[in-house]
């Protein structure tokens, strides 16, 4: 049986919604891959991290979640420098890099697991499930303000990059660090500052899983393929790519659900990442 | 003489009497001396961490309360029992290997199942080889455990998938209007997909149309689209396979769109967290027993529900009551002390015949491994959200008192 058009439209606004999320999470990870050719695997558990403080705060000390993101960004800001500090004292490559961010990720899901229990945890507010209605549709008011968050950073960090002397710097030793520095570019100092961008990212990503998904350490890991595919589909270092490949693959996976069957979300991200491989259009 | 002789003897009898009836008054303290010698090890694992840790936290509690129970009773044959408890970290690759070192390394002298289906299977091929009577309780597709020396704790019955669907299609038949469609949604989560395809088939049987069938990946991250195509069909009532918080999940998205399904039932929800939903009212969802009349009345069970939301709520669970979950892990003790202590052996064969033989009182009453798989009688029971409060409604003389069933 055909879905009606209301299913489709419907099918569609949740998707590019969710795809939101995807390109969030994507955009710190594919800053560090594409502009340092650092892999950060435990950029999902610095997202998650941040996601349970924010629990954390809601609900033993009744803090705002858009008050506690003020106090969360700075910290995960931090946790990128020192995260970098190591990466840039041990001279890992990129291929260590997988290693060791998982390493890193594995250590932060077993503490989380210690501290916050093994148990899925919610973040009950009042704002969960509020709905705007257009015409036959509903737009779920929380991933609309993800959505826009998430556009709002990957815009502002798109100009950044292309209209300032820091941005272009960046690009430039991304490009060549030896002819970038010839320059009078100092890599090094760049390159914590990208850190640090990218975990405040995560922290960012981290306070709307909060509100919007459900919290079990284990879950670090549900996100990792898919965003994967968000940001090779979106070219590293892109951040309005990893935005637009999240809505794509947002969207296709949800047209999917509403078409065939959910079961067959998954194969989608993959399937798309793969024929965007194949096909190479000039914006991948 | 022999009056003064009978005298003495009916002071003789008179002070034994005496002596023993003290002894009687003072039994819980002399007659139950502490187990003694070495200890009986029983090995197991649970899956601490990894996915299914959430649940196996709740397994692990039950454990340690009653080896604790055993222990302060006359433990495994006067024996201390010890319990060694590894972390399957929720791969069946690695409860197989576990369980093959408690058996060849550790050399313990008996096993108790994991938790969740796959870790079972893998450890049951161990137990098998072994020849290690092995009691599971979280096993939900029956039919998979061939093993001869392999018990069930829980009694899902040998066929849930039939049994149980109308268990729940008696109750809808009780509303009114009775649901005449119904919508089924299931992660394909082995032992839910299993579930809800017996619904599906059951349903059809009685004549209660399924205008829609989906199957969502375990783990599935956004439920928008899902929630459409379920509003769209908008049936009388939505069974839904989930588990853990999948349900809050899919209703929150349902709320999203303005839609609430008029009668829902959730598999194996996250007990806490749907009943305090604002969406979690009158929803069902399955179960065998909850900490209520008549099942608080049973043997022990009162002290270890106590016990049970003590140790939960020490250990931060967000839903410290006592529902199958534990009551499954506390009925495979009981069945490994009774087994044992029945067939007075730590022999695997013997106490296998044992408890084929004989009926074992648990936690959820008078358990059978006479039918097929060992499996006794189903006992699945339907339970509802009821003032933010889990309520067994269904079959009506096992329901809470003052309690019914209620129609969305």
């Amino acid at each position: 049986m055909m879905p009606s058009a209301t299913l489709l439209g419907q099918a569609l606004i949740s998707g590019v919604l969710a795809g939101g999320m995807y390109g969030l999470l994507a955009l710190g990870l594919s800053l560090s891959w594409g502009l340092l050719r650092l892999v950060n695997l435990s950029h999902f558990a610095l997202a998650f991290l941040a996601a349970y403080l924010t629990y954390e705060m809601g609900t033993t000390y009744h803090i705002d979640p858009w008050w506690s993101v003020l106090l969360i960004v700075p910290a995960m800001f931090a946790i990128g420098l020192v995260q970098h500090w190591i990466f840039d004292r041990f001279k890992v490559n990129e291929l260590a890099s997988l290693l060791i961010t998982f390493s890193f990720a594995v250590m932060l899901e077993v503490g989380i697991q210690l501290y916050w229990t093994a148990d899925y945890r919610r973040f009950e507010t009042h704002y969960a499930t509020w709905s705007i209605k257009a015409g036959p549709f509903y737009i779920p008011v929380l991933e609309l303000i993800l959505c826009l968050v998430a556009g709002v950073l990957a815009w502002g960090t798109w100009l950044w990059l292309r209209k300032t002397y820091v941005g272009k710097a960046l690009r430039a030793s991304a490009e060549d660090a030896d002819i970038a520095a010839a320059y009078g570019v100092d890599h090094k100092k760049l390159a914590y500052l990208l850190s640090g961008l990218g975990a405040a990212y995560a922290g960012v990503a981290g306070t709307f899983i909060a509100l919007i998904a459900t919290l079990a350490p284990a879950q670090i890991w549900a996100w990792l393929g898919v965003v994967f595919a968000v940001v090779i589909i979106g070219r590293l270092g892109n951040p309005l790519g990893a935005l637009f490949a999240g809505m794509l693959i947002g969207a296709s996976e949800s047209i999917a659900m509403a078409i065939l069957s959910p079961a067959w979300a998954p194969v989608v991200s993959f399937s798309v990442l793969i024929a965007i491989l194949l096909w190479d259009p000039e914006w991948s | 003489m022999s009056k003064g002789m009978g005298a003495s003897r009916r002071r003789t009898f008179l002070g034994g009497a005496l002596a023993a009836t003290a002894g009687l008054v003072a039994a819980p303290a002399i007659l139950r001396a502490a187990p003694s010698g070495k200890p009986v090890r029983v090995g197991g694992t649970l899956s601490l961490t990894g996915f299914l840790a959430q649940t196996a936290v709740i397994h692990k509690i039950a454990s340690e309360i009653m080896v604790e129970e055993i222990n302060s009773r006359d433990g495994f044959l006067g024996r201390p029992v010890e319990f060694i408890l590894l972390d399957d970290q929720s791969k069946p690759d690695v409860a197989r290997s576990l369980y093959e070192k408690l058996i060849t390394v550790d050399k313990v002298d008996l096993i108790q199942g994991p938790y969740a289906t796959a870790p079972i299977l893998a450890a049951m091929g161990v137990a098998q080889r072994y020849g290690k009577v092995m009691i599971q309780s979280s096993m939900g597709i029956p039919k998979l455990q061939t093993y001869d020396m392999a018990f069930p704790a829980t009694p899902f019955g040998p066929e849930p998938d039939k049994s149980y669907p109308n268990v729940i299609l008696d109750a809808m038949a009780t509303l009114s209007p009775a649901p005449k469609t119904m919508v089924v949604l299931t992660s394909k989560f082995p032992s839910a997909q299993f579930m809800a395809q017996g619904m599906r088939v059951e349903a059809e049987k009685r004549g209660v149309k399924v205008p829609l069938y989906l199957e969502y990946e375990a783990g599935n991250r956004d439920f928008g689209a899902i929630a459409a195509r379920v509003k769209e069909a908008n049936a009388d009532f939505l069974w839904v396979g989930s588990l853990g918080l999948e349900s809050n999940q899919i209703l929150e998205a349902l709320r999203k769109l303005d839609y609430k399904p008029k009668n829902s039932f959730h598999l194996y929800p996250a007990p806490g967290p749907l009943a305090l939903s604002p969406d979690g009212n009158l929803v069902w969802s399955s179960t065998f027993l909850e900490p209520d009349e008549p099942f608080m009345s049973r043997p022990g069970m009162k002290k270890i529900a106590e016990l049970y939301k003590e140790r939960a709520t020490k250990a931060n669970l967000p839903y410290p009551i006592i529902d199958a979950q534990a009551a499954g892990m506390v009925s495979e003790w009981q069945i490994l002390e009774q087994g044992v202590n029945g067939a007075k052996s730590l022999e695997d064969k013997q106490i296998a015949a044992w408890l084929k033989k004989n009926v074992v009182t648990t936690i959820y009453g008078p358990t059978k491994f006479d039918g097929l798989y060992n499996h006794g009688a189903p006992a699945q029971l339907i339970r509802q959200v009821q003032n933010k409060e889990w309520k067994v409604v269904w079959p009506k003389d096992l329901a809470a008192p003052g309690v019914k069933l209620i129609g969305g």
